[in-house]
């Protein structure tokens, strides 16, 4: 790589050669504004929110696509760059829904930030105003498009990141519109939920159905008796919401402030992540040994299994049967647990806290009612419960850090770990390991840890040599189902987590700014908080969880036994490509 | 332009067609860009791109069917819509237009119960807008199946349509 001189500001700035000058300006200091830019997925230099100055150039350029050049003199902040930008901003807020008041994004959106910065008018261009219907159709997802920008932002996630393209720009000039083929609602394409698409979008376009009033009218309900249970790596993403630094680890404030919520219980999804790994180790050694399907893939992610049933119906017996943490938390709760307390399924209200949007639309699926009754009667993303947090009032830097409530409030490090790519596949071979050569074995299976694209590795059981692969992002597993489908896949155990990085990384999380995406390390931060919760666990085997071993004994017998399957096992079904 | 219309029209494509199509799908899927040409031989073939067609297209391209009907629905070029029997074409040019073409377009969109862009579930009517068609000194005018009406004011389009009643003996 060659490098090339140049200034910025009149700062000498030196570059390699091909190198945007957005990130050249970052690399002296200087930050340069951006709206539809977000690095690698959507780099079209539409909104012209990050618009230079280059000496000698006819127009302005758009420095998140525009490469340095030797000699090249750079001007980030003339007035002539303001005004332009402001200008731009002003003429998208011209046909923008402007009801910031009451609107979810309102303090967290990049539209309002910019407006801000840049001393925006919000009325100086009237013209005419595009009025579009709102597509409340799908359980977990609300597009407003009279919020929407045109940014493209969450395309690029939905076809580049996932591999879906459910949804595009239709039409042209001032009648575009994002939207799904033949302008169907969400509800009737293969969209998967996952929620990515709200994640990267920077207004209040997208958004997640909420459940919030709901969840507060059943805590106000005296007859009802209302549980809460929260997903791994939603101790990771929440204190983010409250101004703690990206993956400070609040688990003790999480469950302090669901309790002053007004909970009759706090519990644990990880403790329900220990009892997928017995269901789905004891599964995976049951096909391994008896020749059933493989390789078998994990089905913790309700996008990933609603991408299966729509893309990939052949590859539906791959799928372990074993119902998600989530839904196995419900079904343990109304039965098992209800029960012991003495208490009607009927009056227990099952609230998750997920990461996750697709968690939403999993709640809902067919077989997912072991007491008769829905297993989850509503889901929070991370964000709603912050916001529900907000609304009634808990200071939540100031709680005193709690701890879950007991029985189904005990978990393992490696229930932690389902928060992370490759922490399914970790957890289980922890116990399969060990439960198969029936000696401890090593706890850390590093293999199979990280972010980036495909990983594989090679484990012994039993005298069997067994290859596993994990992939997070529907992309990516897209490439092991093809391998799957042509006959030519060499795993037999694969985990695959929808959201890049997993579900610390999902689209329940906390927004994070495209600056933070594109220049920050997010994912990284909370991945490593969640690996070091397991690492100060006791237990960090699931078979060693106290509670998930009395499970077995009074109540399911043995993992996979025929109350296990009643219980904690799911059926699937093929959904149309289109 | 505006408004996307999606068909009420059923579906008529014969395997002949659909064999004709994949055939050169075959090449120009070979091309860099090659949605474009692609569009434009479906188009050429069936007379429009309803969700059938966008679909083989897709498929073949390996392109989500997303993308196949963005593409769609930005060029003018591509119509969701198939011709009716009784094609009308309204012109919005500029001197058409100050000559009152819109209120002959809403006239006719009234009495089809159509709207510009759209065809009669049944097949029968299509109704489009047209830019100048070269012949200004009749303004306002409209086509229909290619025949030139000029000089027109609205009450003259039930006596157009009329005619085309009589001849294709529905509506």
């Amino acid at each position: 790589m060659s490098t090339v001189r140049l200034t910025i500001n009149g700062q000498p700035c030196e570059a390699e050669a091909g190198m945007t000058i957005l990130d050249a300006a970052r690399s002296i200091g200087i930050k340069i504004p951006t709206l539809c830019y977000l690095r690698e997925i959507n780099e079209i230099g539409a909104c012209r929110v990050c618009v230079v100055e280059v000496k000698g150039a006819r127009t302005l350029v758009a420095s998140c696509v525009y490469p340095v050049s030797e000699g090249m003199e750079v001007f980030t902040n003339t007035e002539r760059v303001l005004k332009s930008r402001k200008m731009t901003v002003e003429l998208l807020l011209s046909n923008h829904d402007k009801k910031c008041l009451s609107c979810v994004r309102s303090g967290n959106c990049e539209l309002q930030e910019l407006s801000r910065q840049l001393g925006c008018d919000d009325q100086k261009y009237k013209g005419k105003v595009q009025r579009f219907a709102l597509d409340a159709s799908t359980p977990y997802l609300i597009r407003d498009n009279n919020k929407c920008i045109l940014c493209r932002r969450c395309v690029a996630a939905c076809e580049k990141v996932q591999g879906i393209g459910v949804i595009g720009a239709n039409g042209r000039g001032f009648d575009t519109e994002i939207g799904s083929y033949f302008l169907k609602n969400l509800s009737e394409v293969n969209c998967v939920g996952c929620g990515q698409c709200i994640a990267v979008c920077p207004t209040g376009a997208l958004r997640e159905k909420s459940e919030g009033d709901e969840v507060l009218r059943a805590l106000q309900n005296p007859q009802k008796y209302v549980v809460f249970g929260t997903a791994p790596s939603v101790r990771v993403g929440l204190g983010e919401e409250f101004g703690f630094a990206d993956g400070t680890d609040v688990e003790g404030k999480m469950v302090a402030s669901i309790r002053r919520l007004g909970a009759d219980a706090v519990f644990d999804v990880d403790f329900a992540a220990d009892l997928t790994v017995m269901e789905e180790g004891y599964e995976f050694l049951n096909r391994l040994q008896n020749e059933g399907v493989l390789p078998m893939m994990t089905s913790c992610s309700p996008a990933w299994i609603k991408f299966v049933e729509h893309n990939y119906p052949a590859l539906i017996p791959n799928l372990s049967t074993c119902k998600s943490p989530q839904q196995m938390f419900g079904a343990t709760v109304k039965t098992y647990y209800a029960e012991k307390t003495g208490r009607k399924p009927e009056d227990v209200v099952v609230v998750s806290v997920m990461p996750c949007t697709a968690k939403k639309f999993e709640k809902e699926r067919k077989n997912q009612a072991a007491a008769g009754v829905p297993d989850v009667d509503y889901v929070l993303t991370t964000r709603e419960l912050a916001a529900l947090l907000r609304k009634q009032g808990i200071l939540f830097a100031s709680l005193p850090d709690e701890s879950f409530d007991a029985p189904l409030g005990i978990s393992t490090g490696a229930g932690v770990l389902f928060g992370v790519s490759g922490g399914v596949m970790e957890a289980a071979l922890r116990t399969v390991s060990e439960v198969i050569e029936g000696k401890p074995t090593p706890i850390v299976f590093s293999e199979v840890r990280g972010t980036e694209g495909i990983r594989e590795a090679d484990f012994a059981f039993a005298g069997k040599k067994v290859k596993v692969a994990v992939a997070s992002s529907l992309s990516k597993a897209k490439i092991l189902c093809e391998e799957i489908k042509n006959g030519n896949s060499r795993y037999a155990f694969i985990e695959i987590m929808s959201c890049p990085g997993g579900c610390v990384n999902g689209g329940g999380q906390p927004i994070k700014t495209a600056d933070e995406r594109n220049f920050g390390s997010f994912v990284v931060d909370r991945t490593e908080s969640v690996l070091k919760n397991d690492e100060r666990s006791t237990l960090r085997k699931s078979h060693e969880n106290p509670v998930v071993q009395e499970l077995y004994a009074s109540y399911f017998g043995s993992p996979n036994s025929e109350k296990a399957h009643e219980v904690l096992h799911t059926t699937y079904e093929q959904r149309p490509k289109y | 332009m505006g408004k996307i219309n999606c068909t009420t029209v059923a579906f008529r494509g014969t395997p002949e067609q659909e064999k004709e199509l994949r055939e050169k799908l075959q090449e120009t899927k070979k091309m860099q860009g090659g949605l474009m040409p692609s569009l434009q031989a479906a188009q050429e073939i069936y007379g429009y791109l309803p969700v059938e067609v966008q679909k083989i297209v897709a498929e073949e391209l390996h392109l989500s069917l997303e993308e196949v009907f963005g593409v769609s629905t930005f060029y003018a070029q591509f119509s969701l819509n198939p011709k009716g029997e009784t094609a009308i074409s309204v012109c919005l040019g500029t001197a058409c237009y100050v000559k009152g073409s819109g209120d002959i377009m809403a006239r006719i969109e009234r009495e089809l119960g159509l709207t510009e862009g759209t065809t009669s579930a049944d097949g029968k009517y299509s109704l489009s807008a047209t830019r100048c068609i070269g012949c200004c000194g009749l303004a306002p005018v409209l086509t229909v199946n290619g025949e030139v009406y000029g000089r027109l004011v609205p009450d003259d389009v039930p006596k157009i349509l009329a005619k085309y009643k009589n001849e294709g003996g529905s509506l």
